[in-house]
């Protein structure tokens, strides 16, 4: 057993977890977010993707031990209370989801990306999308509300 | 109505809960002092188990229970069933195998059910599952259908020798021998439709619970079909009658048809939890859904095409061999058969057809509906022996396809089904346009100086959906009726709730279905809710596949709808003392005829339950109206869909340039979502053209395409930008006119992608997936 701490959505949270204990399991069974998600067990799918100290990680490539006082945001933290993030109001806007599974590591991933990139074109973003994925939208709508939000963000 | 009725692009309600984590998948559930499970799984392809000793697994850390075949068989616990029933050629029943939970004494596929270690926690569950010792006797094993057909094959069940399930046929095979015979052309053509699986991106997942005081299960599984999984597991497994088990599907992240099945683990973590008298609770690691979901397709075929000397159609003659897998999953038998041989005219007069399918038992997963089940293959065989034949006889793929589109309605093919309406011509020509048909010599001429190889290639595409009319299916084998069931309730303040026996898994019924209701009742869509995917709340129906909820699920409740409406009326004519006859609904007024008099929809949502001012020994209180709506016919979506893309001959790379579609679903709701159902199934189609293939090593039966390293999923910079168009032809088999959209794209897609790369390359025999490697190597050979 190894004593965690950290900073999950600015609350202070510590724990005894299982040496073993991924940061993505650590989040959702032992905080309950079970917004982040497990799509597979190769780090290939980016369903887990959560912020750590303000970049986008797969928290299924870590350790829970590894994010020893980090601050980390997930997708439960991202709104400002009842203001949807520009990027989570896009996605609703143009239809970037269906089933909803792949959503919340889709516009962690796109926070991360627009605050790395100005000037977001398709191709970027379609690039940049490759460690996540979708099995519902065919991505189009995806990358269309990550550039929109993108534009707006930059507005 | 504007804004939130029929034909609005409404954002979706649902949204806002997935948006921002809120949503509640299966896994997301943690139930008060639940156990975890984990499956052991057969390393082999095909083995005799000798022996289980669990004693070391049992005494390890935290383990609550290891369970295996025969504990199953103590309790008399029935197998999982395939329900529908398939006939050979000879009038005999499909030659099925038993397919228990976990199995007894034999195991027939890699990562086939062993026994199942229950623990305290997930971690003490794996490591215990390590510690149970099997012994197996191996066997030898076959995954490819053909070769399971082989002579001296291993015999894989004992009720079906040679491993045949069924020899299936339909068709007139004398006439279409004749057609043959008298014909100027024939084109004979051989392919394969590559075993793909499904990764819907959500695992499947089950926590089973049971209740001692009351004797009550529940499972919470990740289904396309709850009432249906409750049917299965009361009637035909009998774990518990059906009205001391409920099953919900919350949130379901994605399913595609493989969340349609009744699978071992599902089964196994409700009976478990009865045995342990806790919940039990599983959730798949994508390696177990590689290994263990029913994966799709996997069929080889032989088809001829006969023609006459102009390029018109005279017969179509096909045989298939199917993969059906290591056991028959639920609905296995129909989709390489009704499914199939039903839509292999295409949208074409094709005056004989003569079909016929072996279905095979092999040592893989099972095989069963993924996105568009059937139709996609029957779709792969017509477009693409088409395209050969216009090959051959040098004509215009465009111009083959007019010369032989059907132009009367309705129209009986000699393959089942009538096509009750259709405009075949409309949705070529607006497609053609889309891609700019006629600019196409230049742009091939453009790449050609570039050093690429430029194609472009057609899928003229039908597909039955709306699954379906029960009796018709009942004839056909089905074990089930295929309607729809609903039920709205309108609550005293007007507001209203609609329990659907449709499933949302990602296709947006809480938002369409509520537009439905929005537009006939004048409800403002905030006030309607939609509820689903709970036995316990919702009225049984039938579940969501197959493209039928529209068409199905919607129908039932405008049926509720009139009935709701009608009885509003009477009590309208009441208070406003008038006739019946005179009162009027629209926009959510009620009013009389030829007066100003009018009540507004919660008005007399009010009254109906005050019960106040009308004659409750005529007409009851209260205001909540079911139905269940059986369709006439199955409903016919077709287009057209065109793909252009070039090929790097130095590396054999394809680069979709353009993808067009369109479509004529009949009546759109919300035509951001149908847009959105055909990006995504088009994706899938162009996955299964390009990228993606189940492979299992011919010697050790290994899945070898097992993770997301190996398996090729479509990933956004695979995929083009989609130009998406419809066309619209009113279904007039349903009150909506609503055909389905669910499936085209991946029904659609791989033909025209894989006649576009035939056109690049100048060949026609190019195996699915069309790899960089496929590609470069036929490159090498042809030049
Ligand atoms: S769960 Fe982390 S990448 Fe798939
Ligand atoms: S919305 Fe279903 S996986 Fe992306």
């Amino acid at each position: 057993m190894t004593t965690v701490s950290m900073t999950v959505n600015g609350k202070a949270v510590s724990e005894d977890v299982e040496d073993r204990t991924l940061l993505v399991h650590y989040i959702r069974d032992h905080l309950r977010l079970t917004g982040t998600h497990v799509g597979c067990d190769t780090s290939q799918c980016g369903a887990c993707v959560v912020h750590v100290d303000g970049r986008a990680v797969k928290s299924c490539t870590m350790l829970a031990a590894q994010a020893e006082g980090a601050d980390i945001k997930t997708i439960e933290g991202l709104a400002d209370g009842d203001t949807l993030h520009p990027v989570q109001a896009a996605f609703k806007e143009h239809h970037g989801l269906q089933c909803g599974f792949c959503t919340p590591g889709m516009i962690m991933c796109a926070v991360d990306m627009i605050r790395r990139i100005p000037n977001l074109d398709e191709k970027t973003i379609r690039e940049e999308l490759e460690g996540n994925l979708c099995r519902c939208t065919g991505y189009q709508n995806i990358v269309k509300a990550i550039k929109a939000a993108s534009e707006e963000m930059r507005a | 109505m504007s804004g939130t009725g029929i034909g609005q692009p409404v954002r979706r309600k649902e949204d806002q809960r997935f948006i921002t984590g809120s949503g509640r998948y299966t896994d997301d559930f943690q139930l008060e002092g639940q156990a975890y499970g984990y499956f052991v799984r057969s390393p082999h392809a095909h083995a005799k188990i000798k022996s289980i000793d669990s004693a070391a697994a049992l005494a390890a850390d935290g383990v609550v229970a290891v369970l295996a075949g025969k504990d199953l068989a103590a309790d008399e616990l029935g197998g999982l069933i395939c329900g529908w029933m398939v006939h050979s050629k000879d009038g005999s029943e499909m030659k099925a195998g038993a397919h228990p939970a976990l199995a007894v004494d034999r195991v027939r596929y890699t990562g086939d059910h062993v026994a199942i270690v229950i623990a305290e926690t997930l971690a003490q569950a794996k490591d215990a599952a390590e510690l149970v010792e099997v012994d197996y006797e191996t066997l030898p094993s076959v995954s490819d259908g053909l070769k399971a057909l082989e002579s001296g094959a291993p015999q894989i069940h004992d009720e079906a020798q040679g491993n045949l399930v069924f020899d299936w046929e339909l068709g007139d095979k004398a006439a279409t021998e004749a057609a043959f015979a008298s014909a100027a052309h024939v084109t004979k053509f051989s392919l394969n439709n590559n075993r793909l699986v499904p990764n819907a991106m959500e695992p499947r997942a089950a926590i089973g619970a049971y209740e001692p005081a009351s004797g009550d299960y529940t499972l919470y599984t990740t289904s396309q079909n709850p009432h249906v999984a409750r049917l299965v597991l009361s009637a035909f497994v009998q774990l518990v009658p059906e009205h001391k088990l409920r099953v919900v599907a919350p949130d379901v992240g994605g399913g595609f048809g493989s969340k349609i099945f009744i699978y071992p683990e599902e089964t196994v973590c409700a009976w478990a939890a009865g045995k342990v008298k806790r919940p039990v609770k599983w959730t798949a690691e994508r390696s177990e859904s590689f290994l263990a979901d029913a994966h799709g397709r996997d069929h080889h075929t032989d088809a001829e095409l006969a023609l006459d000397a102009e390029g018109k159609i005279l017969g179509l003659r096909v045989h298939t061999t199917a993969n059906l897998g290591a056991y028959l999953s639920t609905f296995a038998s129909s989709v390489p058969t009704y499914l199939y041989g039903t839509l292999l005219s295409g949208q074409y007069n094709i005056p004989n057809i003569y079909v016929t399918v072996d279905g095979v038992y092999t040592n893989t997963a099972p095989v069963d509906a993924y996105r568009g089940a059937g139709r996609p293959e029957a779709t792969y065989v017509v477009e693409r022996t088409l395209d050969a034949a216009a090959r051959e006889m040098k004509l215009d793929p465009a111009e083959i396809r007019k010369r032989n589109f059907i132009s009367e309605f309705p129209h009986q093919t000699p393959v089942i089904m009538n096509y009750d309406i259709g405009d075949y011509p409309a949705s070529l020509q607006k497609a053609l346009e889309l891609i700019d048909y006629k600019g196409f010599a230049n742009r091939k001429t453009a790449s050609e100086s570039a050093g690429k190889k430029r194609g472009i290639g057609f899928s003229t595409y039908i597909e039955a959906c709306g699954i379906a009319p029960s009796a018709a299916v009942g004839s056909l084998g089905a074990g089930v009726g295929l309607w729809e069931s609903a039920e709205v309730r309108v609550n005293p303040t007007g507001s209203v709730e609609v329990l659907t026996g449709a499933h949302s898994h990602g296709q947006g019924h809480e938002t369409t279905f509520a537009q439905l209701v929005s537009e006939r009742l004048g409800v403002p869509i905030d006030n309607v809710e939609i509820i689903h995917g709970d036995t316990n709340s919702v009225q049984f129906g039938m579940g969501t596949y197959g493209s039928r909820s529209g068409a199905v699920g919607m129908s039932a409740i405008d049926k509720a709808i009139d009935k709701v409406v009608a009885k509003a009326k009477k009590i309208a004519a009441h208070m406003m003392e008038a006739a019946e006859s005179d009162i009027e609904f629209a926009d959510g007024n009620f009013t009389v005829a030829g007066t100003d008099k009018q009540l507004a929809f919660p008005e007399v949502s009010l009254a109906a339950y005050v019960g106040h001012q009308f004659p409750t020994d005529e007409i009851e209180p209260g205001l909540k109206e079911g139905a269940f709506y059986d369709p006439t016919n199955f409903t016919f979506p077709a287009g057209c869909h065109i793909c252009e893309l070039e090929v790097d001959p130095e590396t054999g790379a394809t680069e979709i340039v353009k993808m067009v579609a369109v479509d004529d679903f009949g009546r759109i709701i919300n035509p951001m979502i149908v847009e959105g159902q055909v990006h995504g199934g088009i994706a899938q189609g162009i996955g299964q053209a390009l990228l993606e293939h189940g492979i299992y090593e011919p010697e050790s039966g290994q899945l070898l395409t097992g993770s997301f390293m190996d398996y090729t999923m479509p990933r956004a910079d695979d995929l083009p930008h989609f130009d998406v168009g419809l066309t619209e032809t009113l279904c007039p088999s349903n009150p909506l006119g609503i055909k389905g959209c669910g499936e085209a794209g991946a029904i659609a897609a791989p033909a025209a992608v894989m006649n576009a790369l035939s056109d690049a390359l100048g060949v026609m025999d190019i195996p699915m997936p069309a790899t960089p490697h496929t590609v470069w190597s036929i490159l090498q050979q042809t030049n």
